[in-house]
């Protein structure tokens, strides 16, 4: 099946198309230079994000204590993270960069604080 | 009646006005900070996704963690702070004591003089009646920036599926914010026909999530007596919608992401001369404003899409507010004007033969643009940009050598639009 991809590696932003080869290659057009066809691979086999959100936080400061993944996480375990975020809750006193959730499904991502949270 | 005396008083904590701050404690001026909030990093707080500090921390950080950067360092060179602190009125006429009359839980009124001002109180956003939509006044439409504040910071939900006006980076990050609090987006409408925010963000925030983006579309009328029930989008005909092909969307959220506007009122009661274009005060080349030491800085003078922008030139005024208080004047200046193409320039006068900074926002969207500089209509300098756009605010150094003769320097863009 062929996708319609944006190349976000450079402020051009070139308009491809990409399809995955029976071979597991990927064909790619559109593309103005090579970054284009391996940003093309990676997201036709495991594109990944940034993660930031908020965890609740039992602390008279802050109700909520923004965090982020310390790597991108496969978009396919996204949703799954969040839901596991909202279900969490620490308490102060916490750091900046406070490892929250570690290793996230085996991933090697961990989920730390971006702010300290004094009490 | 509290009453304090500094050499430099800031008036706010985000990006700018701690960038300052750090520059003046860090050269011994005692420096004060205020801020109304509870926490110093203003706006930056709210802003918990990644995409900070590319230029000046060279490392990509989110809101947060930029603004603890800031403050420790401001905080390390000695700087005070006064949080939960407004600053209701000031008297800036005397050059030696400036007077500001602030108000805090803690204290109540306070006289705080100082020998220089920073002003850095950032920006708000517009709102409905600014833009003008039609309807009623049913509850559940938000500015995306109080949208982002209730979210990330107080954890609060502001409704169940949502409608976004206006396609600024802000509302981008809001549609992926809300996606992922589980607040489906049901479309993004945007007044232009391209959109206002990063591709990028187009990408991430929009593209992941299939959000559909109506470009060249308005947003033509609010449904909904308590609560918000839907929306009616039109396309826009030669500038006026078309109500032939208007179509509704169910939604009880509204979002707003139609600009800002830089934080004045306090600047004008001081007597603070604002430039009508850029909304934010007129300034030199130190960034002082038309009374002698007072600053701006940041947001309140004009907007900035990025906040290590912000705090490169609220640092940039710290460096020239002790050369004022070393008793150093910026001696004669001259005019600066924004020429074809461009909305503005600041800052609006420099000194001849010395290096500045310029920054300008374009008026027109061009892949190939070229930005000409001439001094009493002599051109003196041309430089090719690549993918000028209105949302992305340029940044242009002009050598002192070039301005040595003095006169009024104009710029402007060359190119056909696309
Ligand atoms: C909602 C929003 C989202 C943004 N998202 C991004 C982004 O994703 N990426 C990016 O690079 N940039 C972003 N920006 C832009 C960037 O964050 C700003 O350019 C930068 O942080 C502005 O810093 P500032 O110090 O000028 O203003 P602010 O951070 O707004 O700080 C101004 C401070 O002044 C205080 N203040 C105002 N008036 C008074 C008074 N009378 N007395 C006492 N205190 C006062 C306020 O409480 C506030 O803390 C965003 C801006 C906004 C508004
Ligand atoms: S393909 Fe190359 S030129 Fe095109 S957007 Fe990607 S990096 Fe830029």
């Amino acid at each position: 099946m062929k996708r319609e991809l944006i190349c976000i590696s450079c402020p051009i932003g070139c308009h491809i198309q990409a399809e995955m080869t029976a071979a597991g290659e990927v064909e790619v057009s559109g593309n103005r230079c090579p970054r284009g066809k391996a940003y093309a691979l990676n997201e036709l086999t495991d594109p990944k994000r940034m993660v930031t959100s908020v965890v609740a936080c039992a602390s008279k400061e802050l109700p909520f204590v923004p965090v982020r993944s310390s790597a991108p996480v496969s978009m396919a375990l996204i949703g799954e993270l969040l839901d596991t975020l909202r279900a969490l809750e620490v308490a102060p006193p916490l750091a900046s960069g406070s490892v929250v959730l570690s290793d996230f499904k085996g991933s090697g991502v961990n989920i730390i604080t971006t702010r300290s949270v004094k009490e | 009646m509290k009453e304090l005396n500094y050499d430099v008083v800031v008036i706010g904590a985000g990006a700018a006005g701690l960038a300052t701050a750090e520059v003046t404690a860090s050269a011994g001026r005692s420096t004060l900070v205020i801020d109304r909030d509870d926490f110093a990093g203003g706006v930056l707080m709210q802003c918990i996704h990644n995409g900070f500090g590319l230029h000046h921390f060279k490392e990509e950080l989110t809101g947060p963690e930029y603004a603890e950067r800031l403050e420790s360092a401001a905080r390390n060179a000695g700087a005070e702070f006064l949080l939960q602190t407004t600053v209701m009125d000031f008297n800036l006429a005397d050059n030696e004591n400036k007077e500001l009359l602030a108000l805090s839980p803690e204290y109540g009124v306070m006289r705080i003089t100082a020998k220089a001002v920073m002003l850095a109180m950032g920006c708000r956003e517009r709102n409905r009646g600014n833009i003008g939509i039609p309807g009623r006044r049913p509850a559940g439409i938000f500015t995306a920036g109080l949208a982002q504040r209730l979210i990330n910071m107080s954890g609060l939900l502001p409704g169940k599926s949502a409608v976004i006006i206006g396609s600024g980076d802000i509302g981008l990050i809001m549609a992926r914010r809300l996606t992922w609090s589980g607040i489906p987006v049901k479309a993004v409408v945007e007044i232009r026909p391209f959109p206002s925010g990063l591709t990028r963000n187009i990408v991430q925030c929009l593209n992941d999530f299939n959000i559909p983006l109506y470009l060249g579309h308005t947003v033509s009328k609010i449904n909904g007596a308590d609560r918000v029930e839907s929306v009616e989008i039109s396309p826009l005909v030669d500038g006026v919608p078309d109500s032939s092909r208007s179509f509704t969307i169910e939604c009880d959220t509204v979002l707003l992401s139609a600009g800002l506007i830089p934080e004045n009122e306090l600047s004008k009661r001081g007597g603070v001369t604002i430039n009508m274009t850029t909304g934010g005060p007129l300034v030199d080349a130190w960034r002082m404003t038309n009374i002698p030491g007072v600053f701006a800085g940041g947001n309140v003078l004009h907007v900035h899409d990025l906040a290590d922008y912000a705090s490169d030139e609220a640092a940039l005024a710290g460096r020239h507010i002790l050369d004022y208080l070393n008793g150093k004047r910026p001696g004669r200046e001259f005019p600066v004007a924004a020429g074809g193409n461009l909305r503005y320039v600041t800052p609006n006068e420099y000194i001849p033969g010395e290096k500045t900074q310029f920054f300008m926002r374009s008026l027109i969207v061009e892949d190939d643009a070229e930005l000409i500089v001439s001094l009493d209509g002599q051109e003196i300098m041309r430089k090719k940009l690549r993918f000028v756009k209105p949302p992305e605010m340029l940044s242009v150094e002009v050598p002192g050598e070039l301005t040595a003769r003095g006169g009024q320097l104009s710029f402007a863009l060359n190119g056909g639009g696309r």
